[in-house]
């Protein structure tokens, strides 16, 4: 333990904002995996175990992509769309097999898809770790912001993942789609009866939580390294920032994403060797208060 | 058919007179002998291979048959029962070496704190639904494998515990013997076997079915749910806890992976394989994924993929385990044959 530390950068300004935007971008980026998992635990009622294995490839993706063309845009398309894809034809033909089965099938499927993909991902691009480097657009120096260092690339990183929130959040409150989606989320039997396809807004919404997985993972690629398995820890964050925030809900999978972004900057600080045992002791703590997460809803 | 023809064919209804007792005897010639046959194993084959497959069988078995208790008794999919499995190594093989006690004392203290640390932990579990429930448990499991990892000054960190364990021999029994270690490890397993049948059997046992199949109409008829939960999750931890020290001894060590979450992932998969609704399922599910672990390991280098398919194949084409299966088959023949 080293309060000493974490109180001395509480008060320094340029500590501050240093630690603050580690937390966003850690909180962003969480908050991206675990809007798809929540999207999708909402309007499938499943929980996709293998979701880490989506940012994985999202960030592979990208890695391939830039190599081969020396374009970032282009490379943050490749991993949305490509894991998109992935997405679809996943819940196509695996997951829709076992909707309404027990829980214990829909894990085991998606275990068995975790094992695949690592595998698959050891096998296209070898097991060693693999770095995609930071674009030379970001190669510039670093802005500073009240004494802090901030590079750029970090504020590109907390807009796009903003930006996402945002087009989600107005997209499922206010289009027409958004309210198909809340429709099928709440009483399937009824979408279906009134002529809309539920297999392909399923589809639709798996490869949508895919989509934004994979972005995640191609935000990321730059700045962290790439090896199979890279999704698993993400996944277990990003679980434990829906059950903090509450199943379901996109507004609390941002707001347990900062939380958690924040503990894990700031906890490195002042419990370097217990920065994860926090993360677990807060969601204890949000669970023992609020069972179903800050902003769950009660369900039956 | 009339209500008068109805009536004629209706006969009082049967109801079956269950005395535990004979079930009991049963249950115990059935370990006496199981347990016979496999003391005789080393005289007729006495290859270390083999003997090592059985301890091996008797460390994920008694895991395995212990998360059946929760998950298919229950209905709580713990994927975080590993952590039990861990915590029994790291605890006994720690309690060897940094205090020399005797085995059976290490051996009773480490399950004293894992009967501590689970109640904490079921506590905080048990009032959570199905997948919460789920994947906080595996929230837990990463916790004590990421304190395992980065108290380096205690557990050695990634590196695991090495050094060995020692084996101080006690009662006679050498457990630096590989046979002695062997008869251990069978002893123990039958042992725990034949409680876990006996768990399962008892009302207690038929509580916990109640409580799996419909949770609130228990609740109704006074059972105290949360507490019949946190009851299984504790002595289900006891067992795999018990699991892990006959790995840690057969080892020799312990290692972080005994905590990963793969454990877990691994025991779920026994009990997908063997099936849930028999009690004997997991170890069949043991058994067989340990010979298709250890054939894949030996032809590939990429074991996730070909272990997945066999995963994809049990869970979308069959929906159900082998020993589920081969019983459901013994029961259509049966009726086929009673007409």
């Amino acid at each position: 333990m080293d309060l000493d530390a974490l109180a001395g950068c509480l008060a320094s300004p340029a500590c501050l904002v240093t630690q603050t935007t580690s937390g966003l971008i850690i909180g962003m980026l969480l908050f991206l995996v675990a809007v798809g998992l929540t999207l999708i635990f909402g309007v499938l009622k499943v929980v996709n175990f293998s979701h880490g294995a989506f940012y994985m490839f999202g960030a592979y993706f990208a890695m391939t992509a830039y190599q081969l063309t020396g374009s970032f845009a282009l490379a943050m398309l490749c991993g949305a769309a490509g894991t998109a894809l992935l997405g679809l034809i996943f819940e196509r033909a695996f997951m829709s097999r076992v909707y309404g089965a027990d829980v214990l099938m829909q894990l085991l499927v998606c275990y068995a898809f975790v094992l695949i993909f690592d595998d698959v991902v050891r096998m296209i691009w070898g097991p060693e770790f693999k770095s995609m480097g930071m674009p030379s657009a970001f190669q510039v120096p670093p802005l500073f912001i009240a004494g802090g260092v901030v590079p750029p690339y970090y504020l590109l990183l907390i807009g796009v993942a903003l930006v996402a929130a945002v087009i989600l959040g107005l997209g499922l409150a206010r289009s027409r789609i958004g309210k198909v989606i809340r429709a099928a989320a709440h009483n399937p039997g009824m979408v279906s009866a009134l002529g809309i396809n539920t297999g392909l807004i399923y589809g639709g919404v798996f490869a949508l939580g895919g989509m934004l997985a994979g972005l995640a993972g191609a935000l990321a690629a730059p700045v962290r390294s790439l090896t199979p398995g890279m999704g698993f820890s993400v996944l277990i964050e990003s679980f434990i920032v829906t059950v903090i925030g509450g199943m379901g809900s996109i507004l609390g999978a941002l707001i347990g994403a900062l939380l958690i972004g924040l503990i894990r900057s700031f906890g490195s600080l002042g419990f370097p060797l217990f920065t994860e045992g926090l993360m677990y002791l807060f969601m204890v703590i949000v669970l023992v208060s609020r069972p179903t997460g800050l902003f769950g809803k009660e369900v039956a | 058919m009339t209500e008068l023809q109805a009536g004629q064919e209706a006969r009082p209804l049967e109801v079956p007179r269950i005395d535990a007792r004979p079930q009991r005897y049963r249950d115990v010639l059935i370990a006496l002998a199981a347990f016979a046959a496999l003391a005789l194993l080393p005289m007729i084959f006495g290859s270390k291979s083999l003997l090592d497959f059985v301890i091996r069988c008797s460390a994920y078995g008694l895991f395995a048959t212990s998360l059946n208790l929760l998950v298919g008794y229950t209905g709580l999919i713990s994927f975080g029962h590993g952590m039990f499995f861990g915590l029994g190594a790291y605890g006994f093989g720690l309690m060897m070496q940094k205090t020399g006690v005797p085995i059976p004392v290490a051996f009773v203290a480490t399950l004293v704190i894992t009967m501590v640390v689970a109640g904490v932990i079921g506590a905080i579990c048990v009032r959570l639904k199905e997948i919460y429930f789920a994947f906080v448990t595996l929230a837990f499991q990463m916790l004590i494998h990421s304190t395992i990892l980065s108290w380096q000054s205690l557990t050695g960190g990634d590196q695991g515990l090495r050094g060995g364990i020692p084996r101080p021999p006690f009662l006679g029994i050498d457990l630096s013997n590989h046979l002695h270690l062997y008869i251990m490890s069978c002893a123990l397993l039958v042992i725990g076997l034949l409680l876990m049948r006996q768990i399962a059997q008892s009302p207690f046992g038929y509580t916990l079915r109640m409580i799996r199949d419909n949770a609130t109409r228990a609740s109704f008829i006074g059972i105290d749910v949360w507490r019949a939960k946190l009851t299984i999750f504790v002595l289900a931890a006891l067992f795999a806890s018990a699991g892990g020290m006959i790995m840690a001894l057969f080892v020799s060590g312990a290692y972080p992976e005994f905590a990963y979450w793969t454990i877990s992932g691994e025991g779920i998969f026994i009990n997908m394989l063997g099936g849930v609704t028999t009690f004997l399922g997991p170890m069949v599910g043991t058994v067989l994924l340990l010979i298709l672990n250890d054939t894949v390991t030996r032809l590939t280098e990429y074991h996730g993929i070909v272990l997945g398919i066999v995963i994809l194949f049990f869970a979308i084409g069959l929906r159900k385990g082998l020993m589920d299966f081969v019983v459901e088959w013994i029961a259509q023949r049966r009726e086929k044959a009673g007409g």
